[in-house]
């Protein structure tokens, strides 16, 4: 276990030098709740029922944004390859890699997005269910994208690769994670969306760590 | 410890090699050499698992390598092209990682081992301001902390000034001693210090 958290440990030290892969995913967030209202219409009614759409798709894209760079520097400076020969389990530092994705993409965008939902007149009921359907969701998020991104790591130009593979496995996601916004902005009951969503995180978190693993295995023997 | 049979490569339907065979005892200095694009890096990236387009068996300790790949792992050391250095890392932080990968690797030396590659001083400095030859250094500061018995090293010496060669000359010469066996390339004029060097030639195992 000690080495998981070495390599979480490692992947938000890196992150923490490079603020950029920080910075970017964020600040793509909120350029989008700042620019919808200017280039639709900026009356609060319209904006409050659009909301809860307008911020999820803004938080799938950003992190689909970030995900490409999960592997890129570790594969460029031979980190992936030493990761292989070694005779720590990859499933484990897959994971770890996973994890430190989410902190720095899903996790600030989950805390910024009360932000963006007072920007866009979210009602005050929405916001929880916002971010707990964030906090829930974007996990999901970064284990799709980290299955893109070990597929397309080896390719010198898998920018465009990566979005066609994992945008239908992030479709269903977004309709409950947009979804459980809708219902708590009216007020409804969330917990059978938000069970969705952890359905949806239990079954990712099982079953994409092996096809990670398998991708990345494949993009390095290539 | 290693044994390769009747190992053949082909890359873009051109041979690589075929038919070679070869083995590595204990106290052995394997040099590999062949012109560029001869297909040495693809050798030892098969040894280690990094390249599976090939046909033939290769057995470590006797047996099949795939059915004991985490032993394996375990017992080898590989420093490859890439170095595996996190330019924004320090050289310290970088081998912190190295041995969290490996837990063979010796737990107090760190600090040694960097003095020991001549980057006293130069510990805690991001890896991106160092020189190329400094870069390496922290790569191969590996060796010094290493206990694996077995070192595949592609290309060890590049980059390095002639005193950094003699160094790493000397460490073969005494890993071999204690037992260990080295399989490496390298265009530079090998001289182990007391150990003869095998020479592999893969031009001529492709021709013959």
């Amino acid at each position: 276990m000690s080495f998981f958290w070495a390599a979480v440990q490692r992947d938000l030290v890196l992150a923490l030098r490079r603020r950029s892969d920080i910075v970017n995913p964020l600040a793509f967030f909120l350029m989008v709740a700042v620019m919808f209202p200017l280039a639709v219409s900026p009356e609060s009614k319209f904006l409050s029922q659009v909301a809860p759409g307008v911020i999820w798709v803004a938080a799938l894209l950003a992190c689909l944004l970030s995900a490409d760079g999960i592997f890129r520097s570790d594969f460029d400076d031979g980190s992936l390859e030493q990761l292989l020969v070694s005779p720590q389990p990859l499933i484990l530092a897959v994971l770890a890699k996973v994890l430190s994705h989410w902190i720095i993409s899903g996790f600030c965008l989950a805390l910024m997005s009360p932000l963006l939902a007072m920007m866009l007149f979210l009602p005050s009921e929405g916001i929880w269910a916002l971010v707990a359907s964030l906090l829930l969701g974007t996990p999901t998020l970064s284990l799709f994208g980290a299955i893109g991104a070990a597929l397309t790591v080896g390719l010198r130009k898998g920018g465009i690769l990566i979005s066609l593979l994992i945008l239908p496995l992030y479709i269903p996601v977004l309709i409950f994670g947009a979804g459980t916004v809708q219902a708590g902005a009216m007020g409804l009951p969330i917990a059978g969306y938000l069970a969705l969503l952890g359905a949806l995180l239990v079954i990712s978190l099982m079953l994409a760590p092996i096809a990670i693993a398998a991708a990345l295995k494949i993009s390095v023997r290539g | 410890m290693l044994e390769v049979k009747n190992l053949l490569c082909e890359r873009d339907e051109r041979m690589l090699f075929s038919n070679l065979s070869f083995s590595i005892k204990t106290g052995e200095v394997v040099q590999i050499e062949g012109q560029n694009g001869s297909g040495k890096t693809t050798l030892l990236r098969i040894l280690c698992g990094l390249n599976e387009s090939f046909e033939g068996e290769i057995f470590w300790q006797q047996q099949a390598i795939d059915e004991t790949r985490n032993e394996f792992y375990k017992d080898m050391l590989y420093v490859g092209h890439l170095s595996g250095v996190k330019s924004t890392l320090t050289a310290e932080e970088n081998l912190a990682w190295m041995q969290q990968l490996d837990p063979a690797l010796d737990k107090v030396s760190i600090a040694q081992a960097l003095k020991s590659v001549g980057l006293y001083g130069f510990e805690d400095v991001p890896c991106y301001t160092l020189s190329a030859g400094q870069q390496r250094r922290v790569g191969l500061a590996r060796l010094y902390l290493s206990r694996a018995p077995l070192w595949i090293l592609d290309e060890p010496f590049t980059a390095l000034d002639k005193k950094g060669v003699a160094e790493k000359e000397a460490l073969l010469a005494e890993h071999v001693l204690q037992g260990g066996s080295v399989i490496l390339t390298t265009h530079h004029d090998l001289d182990v210090p007391g150990h003869s060097v095998r020479r592999i030639n893969l031009d001529e195992v492709a021709h013959s």
